[in-house]
């Protein structure tokens, strides 16, 4: 059972993942989170005004109920299939994120500093957990997918447009850990 | 059964991303800062296995569920669209530390933060469908 409540290693992981997308190529459909954003705009009936938006959202359905497992899926794993001892990561890493102010992680998958209740008093937090979102939100629809459908799906597949986004991906990534977040923290 | 299968596929993808801690801010930063090789692991060995299905897919031509040809579409054309676009979404990905797959599974693990990220992820996904037709693709 101690295997379930560890940290689960990248092999099988990383092999899951690429059963989840292959089992959604099987149904007839494919793997593509980001998408779900797109339709959730669609259902306000933003579509008789923005074209982009006017899809018939009931064609994915199935990608919304996609959405209900993975929200029960981390309600599970995190309330039941969880140790105190999980995130671990790299002392290198810690001591940089206490020179920034953020805590270490001690177990916990997400920085109180970031994602504590407490930020909501901080009107600079809600700003960047805003700003944040937009980011995907905006990135994502423009480039097509995020790092299901493009880093998983497309690379799988070969397609080139989407190495040049997975790239895309890691330039902004290093971009911001590197050169923004120490300006913001 | 129909609406049955994706719930259950969904949920497996919300354990092992909780599980793996790909869903962890700080497994994002340790990625962007070289200093661990677990979230390149996840990565490499999700597309080897998808690479190796989808030859056998084609090789053997392999019949969707319901018994029809499997055609997996090519991404739309455009070039500009993939470098801008992800470089957006990278910067957002290393600020809050989640693609848009986890920012519901956290959800469901109980961060209400996330909350202001999804609204966020709604306003940039609408913004683009705002913009569309003045951005180069």
């Amino acid at each position: 059972m101690d295997i379930i409540f560890q940290t689960w290693p990248w092999y099988v992981s990383g092999f899951l993942i690429g059963m989840i997308m292959l089992c959604l190529i099987y149904f007839g459909k494919s793997f593509g989170m980001s998408t779900n954003l797109s339709t959730l705009c669609s259902m306000t009936g933003i579509g008789k005004k923005l074209s982009f938006f006017d899809v018939d959202w009931k064609t994915q359905r199935w990608n919304l109920l996609v959405v209900v497992g993975a929200i029960l899926g981390g309600f599970v794993a995190n309330h039941f299939l969880s140790d105190p001892s999980n995130v671990d990561i790299n002392p290198k890493t810690i001591t940089q994120l206490l020179q920034m102010g953020i805590d270490a992680p001690k177990g916990k998958l997400l920085p109180d500093a970031l994602f504590g209740n407490v930020i909501f008093e901080s009107p600079k937090m809600i700003f960047i957990l805003i700003l944040g979102g937009v980011l995907i939100g905006f990135g994502t629809r423009y480039a097509s997918g995020c790092t299901s459908g493009h880093a998983i799906s497309g690379l799988s597949n070969l397609q080139i447009k989407s190495l040049k986004a997975v790239v895309g991906f890691f330039i902004g990534g290093l971009i911001m850990t590197h050169f923004v977040l120490p300006l913001l923290f | 059964m129909n609406a049955l299968k994706y719930i259950v596929v969904g949920f497996v993808f919300g354990i092992v991303l909780t599980k793996s801690e790909a869903v962890s801010w700080y497994r994002i930063y340790e990625m962007f800062q070289f200093q661990s090789f677990h979230m390149y692991g996840i990565i490499m060995v999700a597309v080897v296995t998808g690479l190796i299905g989808i030859q056998i897919i084609k090789r053997i031509n392999v019949k969707d569920i319901k018994g029809l040809p499997i055609e997996i579409l090519d991404k739309e054309p455009g070039s500009a669209r993939f470098w801008i676009g992800g470089i957006c979404f990278g910067l957002g990905w290393a600020l809050v530390g989640a693609c848009p797959g986890p920012i519901f599974i956290l959800l469901g693990a109980g961060f209400l933060p996330m909350l202001l990220v999804l609204i966020g992820a709604l306003l940039g996904t609408f913004f683009y469908g705002l913009l569309r037709n003045k951005l180069p693709h």
